[in-house]
């Protein structure tokens, strides 16, 4: 477990994308800022686009072990 | 609608519009060189002056002799004969397949039908890691690697030249993936290369025609039974006019290369700056200036792939792309998420020889709003 509490948790499995990427993009400002998001997402595409979303919007990107995603808001 | 109800067609990554160069050499050659060439009859015989007239014209666009030519199909079934055949030779050394991780998926399907496929990884603008390269292919075992000149999707070129250079000193043959840079690209000096494939659907010739051109010297043996055709190279009886068709296709798409190229890299320019400035939230990847003149890739964030090309379809845009769902795969685009790209809402543009910029101005003002539909229709807007 990396170091911080998952302030929330976005349960998206079964989800095609971009539903999750939308998912997250939308509530992640419901956690302060430093805090983390934990996304559940199983499809072939969050890996990948979890990633490129982080790098986008200039979020952390904690942890990639598919379906569970660890995102930190840094903004 | 752009153009008084006539689709844009700005997909030539699927396969570039037949030239109507070809289709008239087509119609020539489908009258007068219809024979069998192994026959000594007349029609037989002009059916071979033709097919040696062909492996000139080919051999002469990729720096190699006439008889190293060999006329194949579709990539898919070339790039098989090509590995199959190249490990078959090299079977007693290794049965190791290195590949790019961005190869065309025939070739990755090739690649991996074979023994231990190895890949090697690729950096955010979609070109090969030649240290990483460099590397695998002076492991022990290895049979043979597969490189791209350019990448189909992205555009983006490849240090072939130099990957051939650390094949060559390893000792290991490499199959060189000409597909998307025949005609485009100066194609006569690609460098230490053992095979080269290429297809003639991407350069506006008949989709049913591939080459293979096998260096002299190179162990490559038959995957398959041989017969009397092509030397025991590739099996079964040739279609004369398509092949002749597409020998006519990349002279004609070569000739008029410095003009079309010249246009499609401005033009692609143009693109990759307007749709970063009018769409929000886009990543538009690959190489901006070591590029195939006619691609270019973009993805848009909240945004599915399959929706979006069904609506630049109705707004009268062919495009392609490399999302989920939008092509014929359950799985986003290998190419996209080896670089870390964004492989939803994906749009892969491959301009024709005859696109025009007030076909680029449409586009790009149809884009945005199409894009801004789809991103409230989501509830991302």
């Amino acid at each position: 477990m990396t170091a911080g509490a998952v302030a929330l948790t976005l349960d998206c499995t079964g989800q095609r994308c971009p539903r999750p990427i939308i998912e997250i993009g939308r509530r992640i400002t419901e956690v302060e800022v430093g805090q983390l998001v934990e996304l559940l997402a199983d499809d072939p595409a969050a890996k990948p686009d979890v990633a490129a979303w982080c790098r986008m919007r200039g979020q952390e990107l904690v942890s990639s072990e598919p379906p569970r995603f660890l995102v930190r808001r840094t903004r | 609608m752009a153009e008084g109800g006539a689709q844009v067609f700005l997909d030539s990554s699927s396969g570039e519009p037949v030239l109507p160069d070809a289709l008239a050499a087509w119609q020539v050659a489908a009258s007068s060189g219809w024979g069998d060439p192994l026959r000594l009859h007349r029609a037989g015989r002009l059916a071979a002056q033709a097919l040696d007239s062909v492996r000139e014209r080919v051999a002469a666009h990729v720096g190699a002799r006439p008889d190293e030519v060999v006329v194949t199909g579709p990539l898919a079934p070339t790039a098989q004969a090509a590995v199959a055949g190249l490990a078959r030779g090299r079977r007693r050394v290794g049965t190791t397949v290195v590949t790019s991780a961005v190869e065309h998926s025939a070739v990755l399907a090739a690649a991996a039908a074979g023994g231990e496929h190895v890949v090697v990884g690729v950096d955010a603008l979609g070109r090969l890691d030649l240290g990483a390269w460099s590397e695998a292919v002076a492991r022990p075992g290895v049979a043979l690697a597969c490189l791209q000149v350019a990448n189909h999707e992205v555009g983006t070129l490849q240090p072939y030249a130099a990957a051939a250079e650390a094949c060559r000193a390893a000792g290991v043959p490499l199959v060189l993936d000409a597909t998307t840079a025949l005609s485009r690209l100066d194609t006569t000096d690609l460098g230490a290369w053992s095979v080269l494939v290429g297809w003639a659907g991407a350069f506006g010739g008949p989709a049913s025609v591939g080459f293979m051109v096998v260096r002299r010297g190179t162990r490559w043996r038959a995957p398959y039974p041989s017969d009397d055709y092509q030397q025991g190279r590739w099996p079964g009886v040739i279609d004369v006019p398509a092949a002749w068709a597409a020998a006519a296709a990349l002279d004609a798409a070569a000739g008029e290369r410095a003009e079309v190229a010249e246009r499609q890299r401005r033009l692609v320019d143009r693109l990759r700056q307007e749709v970063a400035v009018r769409v929000p939230d886009v990543d538009v990847v690959g190489d901006p200036v070591e590029r195939v003149p006619h691609l270019l890739t973009f993805s848009a964030l909240y945004v599915d792939g399959e929706a979006l090309t069904l609506e630049l379809d109705r707004a009268g845009f062919a495009v392609a792309s490399g999302s989920a769902c939008s092509a014929s795969s359950e799985h986003p685009s290998h190419v996209l998420a080896a670089m870390g790209a964004l492989t939803h809402g994906n749009v892969r543009l491959g301009l024709t020889r005859t696109t025009t910029e007030v076909q680029v101005e449409a586009f790009l003002d149809v884009l945005p709003g199409v894009v801004a539909e789809i991103r409230a229709r989501l509830g991302a807007g």
